[in-house]
């Protein structure tokens, strides 16, 4: 018998077993009061903000700069405040 | 239980206690981790599996935890992860890990446990009576309960097997009482290891939490969803039933002993007044049973070997239609009655309309030793006054004081 | 991204964009999943958290989904640190040995009530990381005093005086254990995190990380300054990050420049962005500047 041998019988009940799953918590998007405005001339491509942003909605890439996803950016301004440049700034909701 | 040993075939007789039995069974277990902090008198039984586990002669780790807490908190751990776990504990260390002994029981991760059982405290009190044991009640715990350390090693064998099944994947508990069974040496037939390996399998279990893929366990849950999960707990207990009833029969085919499934009835069939319980005392009762047998009364024993799941069926067929029935209980729901008398009733009224005279004593709390002869006086008194006419108290606590 | 061209490397790992998925149930600015993100720049999917009741089990969402694309293991309170070991043991028998164990538990979880499930893991040296996220008070149930709360600071359980006791120290307990590796961090700081994080994976046994994670809502400061805030601890000389192994004390980069008290920026500027230190005294704020010369002092002594 293998050391790792662990015979999985599916099981037929509800467990308390939870998958993967993007927006748990739906469109977070909803939650904002401010939007964070990217200017993609002033990035210097230093990754602070999509290294820093709690939510995992911002992309830096080398050719289209930053790009984040609105339906669930919180808002927080996180990456505003990493900014080294200046180049994201919060702008109010409509 | 001479019958069932002299049944008994292939492997060998030992002469154990009971806690190194249950040490035994679970080493014949192949359990892969071992976590649990010591408490009298539980304290053989991990000591004897660290022996075991030191001398090379099982392929285990055992977790010295700092309390009992974490030692059923790490037993999980090592269950979800796919480990074949077990740990073992008494009294205040059951009642320490009582908030895991229900997470345990709603996670659906096979794991075993052995209870020492022994008094709670204040005062401090080593002796063995059922409170600790009864506490667990409403856990999602299957419950069962030996009389004698050879069924306190079958138990505990068949206890993974049940664990394991796809149908239950629900924590087992095996209680037997300190002392009376843990400290006392008594001959146990042990099959022979190839046979209980073929018979067991390997490790099963419904999910594995092992890096495999990922996967989550215990999320926030809404109430619909939860209340979902808790009615599955009660669908699987009631399918245990069955399941153990079949292990039981299994376990026959290679050991020759078989015990009835969930209880064990004797001399019940042409018996008119019967007598229940539950745990080493039941012994005494039996014999006790039996010198009324031979003065001509017709009374038979109804044991308890499981209350998680219910044995309602049981309860049914063997109580009901008769003219009395005494439920000998070594534990109090103070301000109630005993445990195994209320449950016994209320499963009884779903099956007759026309309930038997009932009578629930409750003795030996505390470790109070309670022997043959009286259970001989106290049964033969209630028969008799019955019979009579007379009014039986529906609730005693016999109680004698120190000498 | 095209085939011909290699993809230029970012300052920390691919990985951290795969396992914290957007929309999880985290307040705006909330350092939690910021420390995640580190470790899945370590780990990848291959870590399996061990999460006792915290703001955690509330942040990774509801069932049947989760926010980690990650395996999880919620908890009862006191037993992170018994259940990653009895995980641990269980993946060693069973010959796994590309997952990592950790334990992710919030300073009460952690100095508090899972103190003695900590001590015992770390005592038995089991083979995993436990990441304290510090938060300095019971976030999930309304921000009340933990151990782990700061001398001085505004409680919903220290609502009118503040704290009277300076923070409980879980590092420097841990390194009393003598186990093999002991860091503090910052979500400020991630690729000092990041960096230790993967010494950490290097060594086998017990490794303890104190991770500072100021919380916007319980701190009374606006989220975009969650950062910000961090890294103010750190340069006002009241975080000081270091790692302890082969028994001694390593002090990490950003701390560095400020074992020379002049370079450090005046507790005050810390202080002053956060309503929870809004109602300090003068005389209070002297304590607590007398209690970072005292840390460093002990820094000093154990370099």
């Amino acid at each position: 018998m293998s050391k790792s041998m662990v015979r999985l019988e599916p099981i037929k009940y509800h467990v308390p077993l939870a998958r993967p799953k993007q927006g748990v918590a739906g469109k977070t998007g909803f939650w904002r009061t401010e939007k964070p405005i990217v200017d993609n001339e002033k990035c210097i491509r230093c990754y602070l903000c999509e290294i820093y942003c709690p939510v995992n909605v911002i992309r830096v890439e080398p050719e289209t700069g930053v790009t984040i996803d609105y339906d669930y950016c919180k808002g927080c301004g996180v990456c505003s405040d990493v900014c080294p440049v200046n180049a994201i700034r919060m702008v109010p909701e409509e | 239980m001479t019958a069932i040993l002299e049944e008994s075939r292939g492997g060998r007789i030992l002469p154990l206690t009971g806690n190194y039995a249950v040490a035994m069974a679970a080493k014949m277990a192949r359990v892969q981790v071992v976590a649990a902090y010591p408490i009298t008198p539980q304290t053989s039984v991990i000591e004897k599996l660290s022996e075991y586990i030191e001398a090379g002669e099982l392929e285990a780790t055992m977790i010295r935890v700092e309390s009992e807490h974490s030692a059923l908190a790490a037993t999980f751990g090592a269950a979800i992860a796919g480990a074949r776990a077990f740990t073992a504990t008494s009294s205040h260390g059951l009642l320490y890990m009582h908030e895991w002994v229900h997470w345990t029981g709603r996670a659906r991760v096979p794991i075993v446990m052995a209870i020492v059982t022994r008094a709670i405290a204040p005062p401090w009190n080593i002796w063995p009576d059922h409170s600790d044991f009864y506490d667990q009640r409403d856990a999602g715990w299957v419950m069962g309960f030996a009389m004698d350390n050879q069924e306190a090693f079958d138990l505990t064998l068949q206890a993974f097997r049940i664990s394991e099944d796809p149908r239950v994947y629900l924590p087992v508990m095996i209680g037997l009482e300190g002392f009376i069974l843990g400290h006392t040496t008594m001959p146990v037939h042990i099959p022979d290891q190839e046979a209980v390996d073929e018979w067991l399998g390997p490790r099963r279990q419904g999910f594995v939490i092992d890096g495999s893929e990922p996967l989550a366990h215990g999320n926030l849950a809404w109430p619909e969803d939860t209340e979902e999960m808790f009615m599955d707990i009660h669908r699987a207990m009631m399918e245990a039933k069955s399941v153990i009833r079949e292990v039981d029969e299994e376990y026959y085919r290679i050991t020759g002993r078989r015990y009835g499934g969930l209880t064990q009835c004797i001399r019940c069939s042409d018996a008119k007044y019967v007598v229940s319980s539950m745990g080493a005392w039941s012994g005494d009762i039996m014999e006790a049973v039996e010198k009324l047998r031979g003065e001509g009364y017709p009374v038979g024993v109804l044991r308890f070997r499981f209350i998680r799941p219910f044995p309602e069926e049981d309860v049914a067929e063997h109580l009901a239609g008769k003219k009395l029935v005494v439920v000998f209980d070594r534990a109090i729901s103070f301000g109630s009655m005993g445990q195994l008398f209320m449950e016994t009733v209320a499963h009884l009224a779903k099956h007759t309309g026309k309930l038997p005279v009932l009578r629930n004593i409750v003795a030996g709390v505390g470790g109070v030793n309670v022997e043959w002869r009286e259970f001989y006086e106290l049964i033969k008194d209630s028969i008799d006054r019955f019979e009579e006419g007379g009014e039986l108290e529906y609730f005693t606590w016999y109680h004698k004081a120190r000498r | 991204m095209g085939e011909s061209k290699p993809r230029p490397r970012p300052p920390l790992p691919y990985n951290m964009r795969d396992v914290v998925l957007p929309g999880d149930a985290a307040c705006p600015g909330c350092p939690i999943p910021m420390g995640w993100k580190v470790l899945s720049a370590v780990f990848g999917e291959k870590m399996i958290l061990v999460i006792p009741a915290s703001c955690s089990s509330v942040v990774v969402g509801a069932y049947p989904g989760n926010s980690l694309k990650a395996s999880v293991v919620h908890v009862a309170f006191a037993s992170a640190g018994a259940v990653a070991s009895g995980i641990t043991e269980a993946l060693r028998r069973r010959g796994i040995n590309d997952v990592q164990v950790i334990a992710w538990a919030g300073d009460g979880g952690t100095a508090d009530i899972g103190m003695a499930s900590l001590s015992g893991a770390a005592e038995r040296n089991h083979d995993f990381i436990y990441i304290m996220y510090d938060n300095e008070a019971y976030m999930n149930t309304g921000i009340q005093r933990s151990s782990s709360t700061p001398y001085g600071a505004w409680t919903t359980t220290t609502p009118i005086i503040g704290k009277t006791e300076h923070k409980k120290d879980v590092a420097k307990i841990m390194i009393a254990h003598g186990v093999p590796y002991v860091a503090t961090a910052s979500v400020a700081y991630p690729h000092d995190f990041y960096a230790k994080l993967q010494r950490a994976k290097r060594i086998h046994g017990f490794k303890f990380i104190h991770l500072h994670a100021p919380c916007p809502v319980g701190w009374r400061f606006d989220p975009k300054y969650t950062a910000r805030i961090a890294r103010l601890a750190v340069e006002t000389g009241l975080w000081v990050l270091y790692e302890y192994y082969d028994g001694k004390l390593r002090l990490s980069g950003p701390s560095r420049p400020y074992l020379d008290p002049s370079k450090r920026k005046p507790v005050e500027e810390y202080l002053k962005l956060q309503g929870r230190f809004k109602r300090l005294t003068p005389e209070k704020i002297e304590e607590i500047k007398k209690y970072v010369e005292w840390n460093w002092e002990w820094v000093k002594r154990h370099m």
